[in-house]
């Protein structure tokens, strides 16, 4: 299979706050929102910018685990709360741990392209906050395989990034490697800065590198991570729609502020095995490779991509596994700045999973927003150039320790 | 006895008060972590916490449920390795709970003090009275046949006076826990002249698991703690009491309070820690300190008129700030009481005048809470008490008066043989007082 059979689009992107520690409204001993305002603020974002919920043929929520940070289940059912023009349409809720957003959108994407839709609502959530920490990583430990959860760390995915940083450093040297972790740190920040909607908005830290350069300490948290390392507990929504020609036609949206699907990857490998190499992201790389590849174009013709950095070293594997540094190299890419909003690969340019944020079920859609508003120069204080020669957008999001893996090419609908 | 041994019977008195409640905790998960450990499995340990009523009883399994649960979530990394064989225990909500089953396990509560019977080692932490403390510690050691040691939370009556009117024989040392125990780092570990030595490497070793800081204290009435507090206190007394020739009392100790906390950049004005400590609570150690001090000099009828009056401060069962000489509404000072009118004058009242003869605070006068955290604490104290020095006004002048004091009743200390060095004092009010520097330092 190379390009699809089918145009289609994604248009009406929209994100809200993601919320936790960082945002100067967050208060874990306040009341605070939970999964219907996320919900209803996102589906009626987008369902506004649409023209509203009778555009609508089915919608698909991305949620990884309410049934254990909510008590709840059956998400699909929701909907027709954001809107009661959605009561009776299909509805289905997705799942791939940290993945599940980026499945969401691709279910979208298939719909479309069995022609069963022309207009699919999509929102992925997530709402972390209402735990602690401690207990949030058991219900995250879900992402790994069940029967590993024993013998794993109580920070059970810290613990399992943190073996691979500990093998990447013994491979490939550790003060090298932790610099670059900083740089990538200071560059998630300085993009969270910009984007009024990131959990690092707020952040007003001096020296950020320094402090990222904090010595990890393996008696309270990880061995070779420290807490900047990580992206963190968040709460948030993000939604966007996946249209066919004639649904963009039906929902009266130009195609200067829509971008095309032009391909995407779409990978699983085994949940009960280890990783096949600790000092590389191997399924990342095929599903990057398979949605370059199905989009028959190279890495060079990229102009910006978002990747999965729910760890510092998850970002720099993740440089090496889209093809633009050699295994080993990623680190002085990073270091360099190239991978900064001003270097010549910019990623991540409304912070990622450690300056915007981490909502699991909502971070594959938060991609995908971001990747529509740069290639549709909606971004704003975020917005980058996008170079002519180079006018695709990457995405690659990654559930549990790389086992679930989704990559979309996309580009500006007029390009 | 090994370490471990001597943990494996252990009672606490007075557990169920503000320090025992802190002691009996920190044990109990000591204890519980040692019986832990693969070596020590199938071995008992039993932590009995002793008080006099059941009511103070149920209080305290309250407080310990919740304070073991917060302790097993910070220890999570540790506590997965301790039931790394316990298959049945996956998740971290399943090893704290168990954790917590197991701490609250070993602690007995007790009205009995035959339950200390038993014991190895004996915490005591019961009315700061010479007399009371002799007559349980004596009750024990002779109906217990296991020759036990004793660990005294005394703050101010000598460990020898202890030894010899319990007929303890040196099995006795002090080990004196700051308030909150659970929290503050410091422990004052004061030996008396026939303290035995094994007590106190024991002691040593008992503090590190604990992460505590010790400072070694000698053994003379109110150690380096009190002896540095109590003189501080009557120096803010007296300090007040000179103000008042110019100014209403309760608005002399206004003043005093405010150059004590904001220009001394210290955690609370000494009247506001008087009040913390509890008014009874300094005049009963200031009564201990007096007969057994040279001198005897130690004397505050300012305060005896505050508690004649029911002034008397202290804390809620909740742990807030009961009015003292100061007023306090959610932990804020609103007034202070006034002996003239028999009630407290609020600070709407009088707080601008005050501020008005105290003149501008210095400029760049740092706040307690973001000094406390630098760690170099010459860029910020020696450019603050350089402009107190050279500003005439009357708060820098009594700021730079009262440090100076608070340093010479440091190096005094010193002198009269309680503190080995002036270094011990500065830790003692570092990290029992939470001073953001020492009383011994280079910026006056």
């Amino acid at each position: 299979m190379n390009a699809l059979r089918k145009k289609v689009y994604l248009v009406a992107g929209y994100n809200t706050i993601s919320m936790g520690t960082g945002r100067k409204e967050f208060n874990p001993k306040k009341e605070r929102p939970g999964l219907e305002q996320y919900i209803t603020e996102a589906g009626q974002a987008t369902l506004k910018m649409i023209g509203g919920a009778d555009k609508v043929d089915e919608c698909v929520i991305g949620n990884f685990i309410a049934s254990r940070f909510n008590g709840q289940a059956n998400m699909a059912a929701f909907f027709p709360m954001i809107d009661p023009g959605l009561r009776y349409k299909p509805a289905t809720r997705v799942e791939g741990a940290c993945a599940t957003g980026s499945l969401a959108v691709l279910a979208g994407v298939k719909s479309v392209l069995a022609e069963t839709a022309d207009v699919v609502l999509v929102i992925g959530v997530e709402v972390q906050n209402t735990v602690k920490a401690i207990y949030g990583a058991d219900y995250l430990a879900a992402a790994g395989w069940a029967k590993d959860r024993k013998a794993g760390h109580a920070y059970f995915f810290p613990g399992q990034f943190s073996e691979r940083a500990g093998a990447y450093f013994e491979k490939y040297g550790r003060d090298r490697t932790r610099q670059a972790f900083a740089r990538w740190f200071r560059n998630a920040v300085e993009n969270a800065r910009l984007c009024p909607t990131a959990q690092e908005y707020h952040n007003t830290a001096a020296e950020l590198e320094k402090l990222a350069l904090m010595e990890p300490n393996g008696k309270v948290f990880v061995d070779h991570l420290n807490v900047f390392d990580c992206s963190k507990v968040s709460d948030g929504a993000s939604a966007i729609a996946v249209v066919s020609e004639e649904g963009l036609k039906r929902i009266g949206i130009p195609l200067s502020e829509a971008v095309e699907v032009v391909s995407f990857g779409h990978v699983e490998e085994d949940i009960t095995k280890p990783p096949v190499d600790r000092t590389a992201l191997t399924t990342f790389a095929a599903a990057a490779r398979q949605a370059l590849d199905r989009a028959g174009i190279s890495i060079h013709q990229v102009a910006t991509a978002e990747v999965h950095d729910c760890f510092t070293i998850a970002g720099i594997m993740a440089v090496e596994a889209i093809g633009l540094a050699e295994a080993g190299k990623g680190p002085d890419f990073v270091s360099a700045g190239h991978t900064a909003r001003d270097g010549k690969f910019p990623i991540n340019t409304t912070g990622g999973l450690i300056g915007w944020g981490h909502p699991t079920g909502g971070t594959g859609v938060h991609m995908a927003v971001t990747l529509w508003e740069q290639l549709t120069a909606k971004a704003g204080d975020n917005q980058i150039t996008i170079p002519p020669d180079r006018p695709y957008g990457l995405s690659v999001n990654m559930g549990g320790d790389d086992k679930t893996l989704v990559a979309f090419v996309i580009k500006s609908a007029t390009a | 006895m090994t370490y471990e041994e001597r943990l494996q019977n252990v009672s606490v008195l007075g557990a169920a008060g503000k320090m025992g409640s802190g002691i009996i905790l920190l044990t109990a998960l000591e204890m519980a972590d040692l019986s832990l450990k693969p070596e020590h499995k199938g071995k008992t340990f039993v932590a009995n916490a002793i008080d006099v009523s059941h009511e103070a009883l149920a209080g305290l399994v309250k407080y310990l449920q919740t304070q073991v649960f917060k302790a097993a979530e910070k220890k999570m990394v540790q506590l997965r390795h301790f039931y790394s064989d316990r298959p049945e225990l996956i998740e971290n909500s399943h090893i704290v709970d168990e954790y917590v089953r197991h701490v609250l396990g070993l602690i007995r509560p007790s009205v009995r003090l035959e339950s200390a019977y038993d014991s190895l080692l004996v915490f005591e932490a019961i009315k700061e009275d010479p007399a009371v403390k002799n007559a349980v510690l004596s009750q024990i050691d002779r109906n217990n046949p296991n020759k036990p040691w004793y660990f005294t939370n005394t703050s101010s009556i000598p460990i020898s006076e202890l030894d010899e009117g319990a007929g303890l024989e040196g099995r006795i040392i002090g080990f004196h826990f700051y308030n909150p125990p659970a929290i503050q780092k410091l422990v004052e570990v004061i030996k008396g002249k026939h303290t035995l030595p094994e007590l106190g490497d024991f002691a040593l070793k008992y503090a590190k698991n604990m992460k505590k800081i010790t400072v070694p204290s000698n053994d003379i009435a109110g150690f380096i703690g009190n002896g540095h507090f109590m003189r501080d206190l009557l120096f803010g007394i007296s300090l007040a009491q000179r103000l008042s020739s110019e100014m209403p009392l309760h608005e002399a100790i206004f003043t005093v309070n405010k150059v004590t906390q904001d220009y001394l950049v210290r955690p609370m004005g000494i009247f506001q820690l008087m009040d913390y400590v509890g008014l009874d609570v300094c005049r009963y150690i200031l009564s201990v300190m007096n007969p057994r001090i040279a001198g005897g000099s130690l004397h505050a009828p300012l305060l005896e008129e505050f508690t004649a009056k029911g002034v008397k401060g202290g804390q809620h069962a909740d742990g807030s700030q009961k009015n003292g000489i100061l007023q306090y509404d959610k932990g804020k000072i609103t007034g202070v009481y006034c002996l003239t009118r028999d009630g407290y004058a609020h600070h709407n009242d009088f707080e601008e005048r005050c501020n008005q003869r105290l003149g501008a605070m210095p400029e760049g006068t740092p706040a307690w809470k973001n000094a406390v955290r630098v760690s170099d604490k010459d860029s910020l104290f020696k450019p603050h008490f350089e402009k107190m020095k050279n500003q005439d006004s009357l708060g820098a002048r009594l700021a730079v008066e009262y440090a100076s004091e608070s340093a010479r009743i440091a190096r005094q200390l010193v002198t009269d043989g309680v503190a080995n060095q002036v270094e011990d004092v500065n830790t003692v009010l570092l990290t029992g007082f939470f001073h953001a520097y020492g009383p011994v330092n280079e910026y006056l």
